[in-house]
């Protein structure tokens, strides 16, 4: 089954085709990479899945409905959770605090059944003992993971990580990689990933856009094998 | 967590509710001239508690609440004046009227965003304060009118009475903080301070942020205009001036002096400033000097207010 597709989705600014007629499928349950050079479109493109950038032209497809005049809270209820490129929590808000307001509109006045799915997700990417600390008193890579833990915790059906393992140290690199690899079976995760290694342990499948084009689509190994990936991307890695 | 959380609820229930008792107990001991300025303050501090809603939580900088308190203020008096109304249905087309306009004012302020909300609400609010002078055959326009001490009565209380007037202001200050403390602490006001602290992040966790900001300027605009009913009513007296955008800024300072997003802050900060210019026009005629000195110091070693000060230094679970 597809869980999300986009068909001709463009979008421009001004005269720069910063996504340029992508038709894009994915199926549930994958862990799709979206790889590319700086400047491909990347976020340009998960920004239009998401709702927080309109598309100049195309649709784009959630769990069977037309989704693409539909505004981003609405998409996020859908079953969309999306995790910023930078760190965006809610620095002067407690860590609970920022995970409670990711889940707290499914919950609603239960605070039990809240504190509860907030001690999972901050137990789940190990961060339950800073519970009580401002998020803004977290290390780097910490409020990365309090960012995932916000994903994680509305139970979505489709997670979108915008670079998530930018400016980790590589130990933190490594409890990802296995952090995804343990959600895998769970949810749909569309990955935009700059560092390699982390792709090839974590996707299933590979999309790589170039000039706001897809270049190439395919397995971790095919994509490795391709001419055209090895030139645009690769070669200059 | 919970447990913790648990016992910051309860201890912010306490302080509160001990302030109000606070507050009743004074009305027996203290002189009458404080006697009537604390019941002007408590009025006072709901208006400046429902500015806070907007700003403190929601942070949205307006500079055209005077528009909401005279809505009440009028909606209350006009009703009385010219239709013969008795004192509780008029308070309730105060509310009614402050309710009304802050809805219209929300749908079309909340279009913009920033430095353009800040005007368009000042721009608003002086179009009510020139509508009020223009139709100064009905508000008498800069002079206003008084109401008349036999119109003050609530279920038989005479309101122009201090006693029962101070009790009436404490009820209200009462409803405005209980109100207040509710909407902090429930699922709403979370939503709110989170778009303060970081809008397109809580978009993208599925709230509808034109919404939430809506119904924020809807429950602010009522507030303040309950406030402003009520002053008319305790005190027995309209006027323009109360739209004046004098009366827009008051309730900005009274918040960042005592502390914008606390739930106390409001009527700190009232406090604070009604006595400052009190004990200084005492001593100079160039009191607003003071006033000014006091609070160009209280902005530099204390950027957050009385109460916030408090909070950051020593109370982290104060509302």
């Amino acid at each position: 089954m597809t869980l999300l597709s986009t068909r001709g989705l463009s979008r421009n600014f001004g005269g720069l085709k910063a996504v340029d007629n992508v038709d894009f499928d994915l199926p549930a349950g994958e862990v799709r990479a979206l790889i590319g050079p700086n400047g491909a479109g990347k976020t340009t493109f998960v920004g239009m899945l998401s709702g927080r950038i309109p598309a100049s032209a195309g649709t784009v497809r959630f769990d069977g409905r037309d989704v693409t005049t539909m505004p981003a809270h609405r998409r996020i209820r859908a079953g969309m959770a999306y995790t910023f490129q930078i760190t965006s929590v809610f620095s002067r808000l407690p860590v609970a605090e920022n995970v409670a307001l990711a889940l707290r509109w499914r919950t609603g006045d239960d605070s039990v059944a809240t504190d509860r799915q907030v001690a999972e997700a901050l137990d789940r990417v190990g961060i339950a003992d800073r519970a009580d600390q401002l998020a803004g008193d977290l290390s780097y890579g910490h409020q990365r993971l309090l960012e995932i833990a916000m994903g994680l915790s509305q139970q979505p059906r489709l997670l979108i990580l915008d670079e998530p393992t930018q400016g980790l140290a590589d130990s933190e690199i490594a409890d990802f990689v296995a952090l995804i690899r343990g959600l895998a079976g769970d949810m749909t995760i569309l990955l935009i990933e700059h560092n390699i290694n982390v792709v090839m342990q974590t996707a299933d499948a590979i999309t790589v856009l170039n000039f706001g084009s897809v270049l190439a689509s395919g397995t971790p190994s095919e994509i490795r094998n391709n001419a055209a990936v090895q030139a645009a991307y690769l070669g200059t890695g | 967590m919970s447990m913790f959380l648990g016992s910051n609820l309860r201890k912010s229930w306490t302080l509160h509710i001990g302030v109000i008792i606070l507050l009743f107990a004074l009305q027996f001991i203290l002189p009458a001239y404080h006697h009537g300025n604390l019941a002007r303050i408590m009025v006072l501090a709901c208006y400046a508690m429902g500015y806070n809603i907007l700003f403190g939580y929601t942070g949205l900088l307006s500079l055209g609440h005077a528009l909401f308190f005279a809505a009440g203020m009028y909606g209350m008096s006009l009703t009385v004046q010219h239709l013969g109304w008795s004192a509780g249905p008029a308070l309730l087309a105060g509310l009614a009227a402050g309710f009304a306009v802050a809805l219209a004012i929300g749908l079309l302020a909340l279009r913009t965003a920033g430095v353009a909300f800040m005007i368009v609400t000042l721009m608003f609010a002086q179009a009510g304060y020139l509508a009020a002078l223009y139709f100064g055959e009905y508000t008498r326009g800069d002079e206003g009118f008084v109401i008349q001490q036999s119109f003050r009565q609530l279920a038989g209380v005479n309101l122009a009475d201090p006693t029962n007037r101070y009790f009436a202001a404490l009820a209200l200050f009462a409803i405005c903080v209980v109100v207040s403390l509710r909407v902090v602490q429930a699922g709403f006001g979370r939503v709110l301070v989170a778009i303060r602290e970081n809008e397109e992040r809580t978009r993208m966790l599925g709230y509808d942020i034109h919404r939430h900001k809506l119904a924020a300027v809807v429950l602010s605009g009522t507030m303040s205009a309950a406030a402003g009913a009520a002053y008319g009513l305790l005190f027995g007296y309209a006027g323009a001036t109360f739209a004046s955008v004098q009366y827009s800024i008051f309730p900005l300072l009274w918040v960042l002096l005592g502390g914008a997003g606390t739930i106390l802050g409001p009527f700190v900060g009232t406090l604070f400033m009604f006595y400052l210019i009190d004990l200084s026009s005492e001593l100079t005629t160039a009191y607003m000097l003071i006033a000014g000195f006091a609070l160009v110091m209280l902005t530099l070693f204390a950027p957050q207010g009385l109460v916030g000060e408090l909070r950051r230094r020593a109370l982290r679970w104060l509302p």
